[in-house]
């Protein structure tokens, strides 16, 4: 199925959850959150959270600023 | 530089070691953010928050524990209620703190901050448990406003982002100072180390700077300055400065001058 994340389309395998997205495109390391369809989910959610066809997923970590 | 008495800087029940506030944007490497962490002797450094792989993040965080500050993200880029109480919970959730840098701009040519997005968000934040220090207009009916809401401190702008115009509404910082009840921070215009004294002089609490420091030609260097001013228009607002007069008062004895 068809997912966008961090604005890019890509194909990810039904039933993908967002810790397995996550896990592939960061390495799931500290310092990082995300939403899906414009909602943050909790770290402790990644695992139960599964994606769906359409889902607008955002990456995001803490970079320098201010 | 010696200080005297008790003079702690407390914002929401946290004691900070400096009254100086480092911002990490700008800056060329990690190793200029090492170097001006411990040249400023900050205590507290601010970061924003970006799509995963769009910058060079690298180490950033391992620095910023090595160095024992605390973090603070800001929701640099914001332009919506929506969009910086959504970055403010990516924050909270990415970097397990409630303090937020609160930032809601009118758009780029300025930065200026959009008052009234920026009180709706504050408000929001507030009731969410957030510890919400907005980047606030030098607008002392705002900055009230701000404080009203709940804010654990109001951070108004010397001059825009980047500028190093330094303060250009001095009276008006005088007025946020004259009736807060929370800490003012300078955020925003410093170019020089004067700058940042002067903010202390006026009552400032404290000052938050980045490209000043980041930008200068040599970043370390600046952060000693800017450490040392900061100290100083601390030291000079508590002593109480002489005023200012309109013509000369002889500091020698007037009395007992020979006939010559």
């Amino acid at each position: 199925m068809n997912v966008m994340v961090n604005g890019q389309p890509r194909q990810v395998a039904a039933g993908t959850t967002l810790q397995a997205l996550i896990g592939a495109q960061t390495g799931g390391g500290r310092g990082g959150a995300a939403a899906l369809d414009g909602d943050v989910v909790p770290r402790s959610q990644w695992p139960s959270t599964t994606l769906r066809d359409g889902s607008v997923v955002e990456i995001v970590t803490a970079v320098q600023g201010g | 530089m010696a200080e005297r008495g008790d003079d702690p800087f407390v914002i929401a029940g946290v004691t900070l070691a400096s009254r100086l506030l480092l911002g990490t944007g700008g800056a060329a490497s990690m190793t200029v953010i090492e170097e001006t962490i411990e040249a400023s002797g900050t205590a507290l450094c601010t970061v924003s928050m970006r799509r995963h792989g769009v910058a060079a993040e690298g180490s950033l965080l391992d620095v910023l524990d090595a160095r024992g500050v605390r973090i603070l993200p800001n929701t640099a880029g914001c332009r919506t209620v929506r969009e910086a109480v959504l970055t403010a919970e990516l924050a909270r959730e990415a970097l397990e703190t409630n303090w937020v840098k609160l930032e809601v701009v009118a758009d780029e040519f300025t930065l200026l901050p959009d008052p009234i997005e920026l009180l709706d968000a504050a408000e929001q934040l507030v009731g969410r448990g957030f510890v919400v220090l907005p980047y606030t207009n030098d607008d002392p009916i705002l900055a009230r406003r701000l404080q009203q809401a709940g804010c654990a401190a109001v951070m108004p702008l010397g001059a825009p982002i980047g500028t190093g115009l330094g303060l250009t509404n001095p009276h008006n910082i005088e007025l946020i100072v004259s009736e807060a009840t929370v800490p003012v921070i300078l955020d925003a215009g410093i170019g020089t180390a004067s700058d940042a004294a002067l903010a202390m002089e006026l009552g400032c609490d404290g000052v938050l700077l980045a490209s000043a420091v980041t930008r200068a030609q040599d970043p370390q260097l600046m952060a000693t300055a800017m450490r040392h001013a900061v100290l100083a228009g601390r030291a000079a607002r508590r002593a109480g400065r002489i005023p200012k007069r309109v013509h000369a008062q002889a500091s020698s004895p007037v009395h007992g001058m020979a006939v010559l």
